[in-house]
């Protein structure tokens, strides 16, 4: 059961991607996109990363998801209810794509990876806290300083000169 | 799917269809799409290692920094995207080649 629930969540990932990728309106690939955030969220619970997968939905689906759909709202005409966007080299690009695609699988198949045993955690907060506050303060305080100047550049960048 | 092969071969193909993405499309807001697909790749990898490699928390810490550098780089390029429409009256990005010149 829990195998089919994977490769079902698999299944819906990559097919969404493909979707986002290959879509001719971009309201769909928008859309699309949420399902892609929600399969990898799933994928994540499944590799225990129970906090990982609430901050993915949080700022994924909640954030940056929104922020999309804000841009395409803003860049496009309202009236024109079929926003478009066309591709160029489409088939130059699949051809790169999936020769890429069976390197990278070819060399994932074929590497005798080494798996540890390990016991599923019973929550990651904690340990993710103590790492952040001990091991990774200084990038922590920088991505927080990052963020600033992120929030302060986009607002800048985004105002009407008058 | 106790496997580490199945978690790389699903973000290599959420990668490569990322950059697919990146390299096709002409729409600036398709183009950033295409980054965070990259990026959701990257953090899949991360996972994937740390939970096959002894549960080793290191690699959660590492995907919360890509999510925080992904917000932030969403809503620059989103700000930048809609000047470029203000300026031009497009985001095709092809079309953005006044330097070009």
């Amino acid at each position: 059961m829990a195998d089919f629930t994977f490769w079902f969540i698999a299944l819906l990932t990559v097919a969404s991607a493909m979707l986002v990728v290959m879509s001719k309106s971009l309201l769909y690939s928008a859309y699309s996109l949420l399902v892609t955030f929600l399969g990898v969220t799933a994928l994540y619970v499944f590799l225990w990363a129970d906090f990982l997968a609430v901050v993915q939905v949080v700022v994924y689906v909640g954030g940056i998801l929104v922020l999309i759909i804000f841009g395409i709202m803003l860049t496009n005409k309202i009236s024109s209810v079929n926003i478009s966007h066309t591709s160029v080299q489409k088939r130059m690009g699949a051809v790169v794509v999936l020769g890429f695609i069976g390197v990278l699988g070819f060399m994932i198949y074929n590497t005798p990876w080494i798996q540890l045993a390990n016991s599923e955690p019973a929550d990651t907060t904690r340990s993710i806290g103590n790492l952040l506050m001990i091991d990774y303060l200084l990038p922590f305080e920088a991505a927080s300083f990052l963020l600033l100047g992120a929030l302060i550049g986009a607002t800048t960048l985004s105002r009407k000169d008058d | 799917m106790e496997s580490l092969s199945n978690y790389l071969l699903i973000s290599s193909i959420l990668f490569s269809l990322g950059l697919f993405g990146v390299v096709t499309r002409r729409n600036g807001v398709a183009v950033l799409m295409g980054v965070e697909l990259i990026l959701n790749a990257a953090n899949l990898n991360f996972l994937a290692f740390a939970r096959f490699g002894g549960m080793n928390m290191s690699g959660h810490v590492y995907a919360l920094f890509v999510i925080v550098l992904a917000a932030a780089e969403a809503a620059v390029a989103l700000a930048i995207i809609i000047n470029i429409f203000n300026n031009f009256n497009t985001i095709n990005i092809d079309d953005v080649s006044e330097l070009k010149q």
